[in-house]
C-alpha cells in the first residue's frame, strides 16, 4: 500500500498540462496504492489526492491534509518554533535520537519540523484550531514536543472559544522517548478536559493508518470520531495480532468502514466531503462562531429578512 | 540501599518483576485493605479476569480499588489472559471508577501488566476506545488517586489505570512505553537486544525517579517474592502517606484544588525544545 512517485513520465502514458498554478512538475505520476494506476499528479491533486478509479485515499502531509480544509490563506501555524528534545540520551547503534529528528525536520522534501502541526484555520469563514499529524515524521509518533503542541493547541482553543480538529495518524508512541511517551496520552486528555469544560467541541478525523497510543486517547475521546474510506485503525498493528494469533486477518479487518460496523466511530466520510461536514457540525455545536454573513445568509434562507 | 539499587541491572529487575511468584494486586489488596468487596463485570458484554476491582476499607476510610490481576501459574495465567485485559475490562474499570466517583472515595489501582490484549476480539469490541474512556474517567475523577506498580507496567493497557495524583512504584517493578522486547525489535531489529532496550529506555523505578516520572520508590530490600509481608508492609504506609496529603489538599480547597493539580501535572509532563521562549502566539 505505498505509493511510489515517479519522476520521469512513463511513454505508455501522456497527459496534457491544463492546469498552470499548480507547482507540481510537468512530469510527475504517482502510482495509486489501491489499483496500481498511474495517475498524473496534478489531476490527483484536483481530486483531493483521491484515486479517480478506485478511490484509494493518498497519504498526504500535515501540510496538505491542513490546506485542503482550510479557506485560502487561513492558515496560521502555531508552535512551530517547539521542537523534539530527547529526555533519555536516548542511542540506538550509532544513532543519536535527536539527530535523526532533527535530520528529519531539515529534508528538503518535508514540510513539518514535528509529527504534528498545529494552528488556526478558517472553513468558509467558520474559525477551529486544527492539528494534524504528519506519518513521514516518525511515523507520527507522539512524542513530547507533540504533546505539548497540542496541549497549548487546545488550551488557546479554549481561551477562544474555538471548536478544535484533530487529524490523526500513527504509528503510536516515540518510543525512543520512553515513559514520557506514554504520559502524553494522559497529558493530551487532559488537555482536552480545558476544551470539555469550555463545553466546544472536539472533532476527530482518523487517517490511514492510526495504530496505539494516539487512537488510544485524545482521537478516540473526542466528541465527534469520523475516519476517511479505508483508514486502517487500531490498538494493535495488524502484524502483532497475527503474531499473538498466528492467523491472517481477514480482508478489511481494522478498516474505518469495519470501525463503523462495530459502532465505533460515528461515520466514514470521503475525503472530498470532510470540508462540508465539518461546516455542518461547527455550525450545530459552535453557532456562535457563524459570523455575521452567514447569519444573514441563514436568515435569508428561512424566509426571514435581515435587511434594516 | 542505594548501593544495593545500584547493584542490580535494568535487566535483572525486569525478570524479577516478571517472577512468577511475585505478589499479586489481590494479593497487596488483602493484605493492606479490610473488607474488600470484589465487584464483577462490566455490565454489558461480560467479566475479564484480567482486571480486579470493588470498594474496600483502609483505616476509617472506604477506597475505591482496581488491579491488573495476573496469575501465579498456566493455569491461573490462562484465566487471567496472563494480565491483559480485554476492553470489557477496562469497561468494568470505568464502571467502578464512576462508581467511585459517585461516592468520592479515593481510587486505588495496583499496575501489573504486560500491556492491554492485542487479540483480534479485543479490536472488534474498541479496545484503543476502551483504554482512552479509562484515561479520560481518571482526567477528572473528583476524589484523590494513587497508583501502584507493583510488577510490570506495560504501555497503553497500564496507563489505563495508572493516572493518578500520586505513583509509587516497588523498588523492582518496571514501567515502559513498550515491552524490553518490542522496543529491541522495533529500534534494534533484534528481540535478543532486549536487555539494552531495558536499560536504555530507563524503564526500572530508580531511572523513573530520577526522571520525576514517578513520585516515590518504595524499596524492596529482598525481591518481593522472597519477603512478601515487608513488601506489603512498605507499600501500606507509602499508601496512607500519600493518601493522607491528597486527603488535607481536597479538604483544603475541595475538589477544584485537587482536580487543577492533576491538571497542571499532566499537563506538565514532556520534555521539548522551543527556540522561542514565550512561544510564538
Ligand atoms: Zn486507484
Amino acid at each position: 500500500m505505498r505509493e511510489i512517485i515517479f519522476r520521469r513520465k512513463p511513454s505508455f502514458r501522456t497527459g496534457r498540462d491544463d492546469d498552470q498554478q499548480s507547482n507540481v512538475p510537468d512530469d510527475m505520476w504517482r502510482k495509486c496504492g489501491g489499483c496500481g494506476d498511474l495517475i498524473y499528479a496534478r489531476e490527483l491533486e484536483r481530486a483531493h489526492h483521491v484515486c479517480p478509479r478506485c478511490s484509494y485515499h493518498f497519504r498526504l502531509s500535515a501540510r496538505q491534509r491542513i490546506e485542503l480544509l482550510a479557506d485560502a490563506d487561513s492558515y496560521e501555524p502555531w508552535d512551530e518554533s517547539l521542537t523534539t528534545n530527547d529526555p533519555l540520551n536516548f542511542t540506538t547503534g550509532n544513532e543519536r535520537y535527536i539527530e535523526r529528528a532533527r535530520a528529519i525536520a531539515a529534508r528538503s522534501d518535508n514540510d513539518a519540523n514535528e509529527a504534528l502541526s498545529s494552528g488556526r484555520i478558517e472553513i468558509d469563514g467558520r474559525p477551529l484550531v486544527v492539528a494534524a499529524t504528519d506519518f513521514s515524521f516518525m511515523g507520527a509518533s507522539m512524542g513530547s514536543a507533540y504533546g505539548e503542541k497540542l496541549a497549548r493547541a487546545c488550551r488557546r482553543a479554549a481561551e477562544r472559544g474555538l471548536p478544535v480538529l484533530t487529524i490523526s495518524s500513527s504509528g503510536g508512541a516515540r518510543m525512543q522517548e520512553g515513559l514520557f511517551s506514554l504520559m502524553q496520552m494522559a497529558k493530551t486528555t487532559a488537555a482536552f478536559d480545558l476544551l470539555r469544560a469550555a463545553r466546544l467541541p472536539h472533532f476527530s478525523l482518523l487517517v490511514d493508518p492510526c495504530y496505539g497510543g494516539v487512537t488510544a486517547s485524545y482521537a478516540a475521546t473526542a466528541d465527534i470520531v469520523i475516519a476517511e474510506p479505508g483508514a486502517r485503525i487500531g490498538f494493535a498493528g495488524p502484524r502483532v495480532i497475527e503474531q499473538v494469533t498466528r492467523q491472517k486477518l481477514p480482508e478489511g479487518f481494522q478498516t474505518a468502514e469495519f470501525l463503523l460496523d462495530h459502532g465505533l466511530i460515528d461515520q466514514v466520510v470521503p475525503r472530498a466531503e470532510v470540508r462540508a461536514t465539518l461546516a455542518t457540525l461547527i455550525d450545530l455545536f459552535v453557532p456562535q462562531s457563524l459570523n455575521a454573513q452567514q447569519a444573514a445568509a441563514r436568515l435569508v434562507g428561512a424566509g426571514v429578512s435581515s435587511g434594516g | 540501599m542505594a548501593a544495593e539499587q545500584q547493584a542490580r541491572t535494568t535487566w535483572d529487575r525486569v525478570t524479577i518483576a516478571r517472577h512468577p511468584q511475585r505478589p499479586r494486586a489481590l494479593d497487596f489488596v488483602n493484605a493492606i485493605f479490610e473488607d474488600f468487596v470484589e465487584l464483577h463485570g462490566d455490565r454489558q458484554y461480560r467479566d475479564d479476569r484480567a482486571i480486579i476491582g470493588g470498594p474496600a476499607r483502609l483505616g476509617d476510610q472506604s477506597v475505591m480499588i482496581l488491579g491488573n490481576q495476573k496469575g501465579r501459574n498456566t493455569r491461573e495465567n490462562l484465566d487471567r489472559n496472563f494480565g491483559m485485559a480485554r476492553p470489557e475490562g477496562y469497561r468494568k474499570a470505568m464502571r467502578l471508577m464512576r462508581m467511585g466517583a459517585q461516592f468520592r472515595f479515593p481510587l486505588i489501582t495496583f499496575v501489573d501488566t504486560p500491556g492491554a490484549d492485542p487479540g483480534p476480539r479485543s479490536e472488534e469490541h474498541g479496545q484503543a476506545f476502551a483504554i482512552a474512556e479509562c484515561i479520560q474517567t481518571l482526567t477528572t475523577y473528583p476524589a484523590p488517586i494513587v497508583s501502584i506498580v507493583i510488577g510490570e507496567g506495560g504501555s497503553g493497557g497500564a496507563l489505563a489505570i495508572g493516572v493518578a495524583d500520586r505513583i509509587l512504584m516497588l523498588e523492582n517493578a518496571i514501567y515502559s512505553v513498550a515491552s524490553p522486547e518490542a522496543s529491541a525489535s522495533i529500534l534494534w531489529k533484534d528481540a535478543g537486544q532486549a536487555p539494552a532496550a531495558a536499560e536504555a529506555m530507563r524503564i526500572s523505578a530508580p531511572d523513573l525517579m530520577e526522571l520525576g516520572l514517578i513520585d516515590r520508590l518504595i524499596p524492596e530490600p529482598q525481591p518481593a517474592h522472597d519477603d512478601a509481608p515487608e513488601a506489603f508492609a512498605r507499600t501500606a504506609t507509602e499508601l496512607r502517606q500519600a493518601l493522607a496529603t491528597l486527603l488535607d489538599i481536597a479538604t483544603a480547597g475541595g475538589e477544584t484544588a485537587l482536580l487543577r493539580e492533576r491538571q497542571e501535572r499532566y499537563l506538565a509532563i514532556g520534555s521539548w525544545l522551543d527556540a522561542s521562549p514565550n512561544g510564538n502566539n
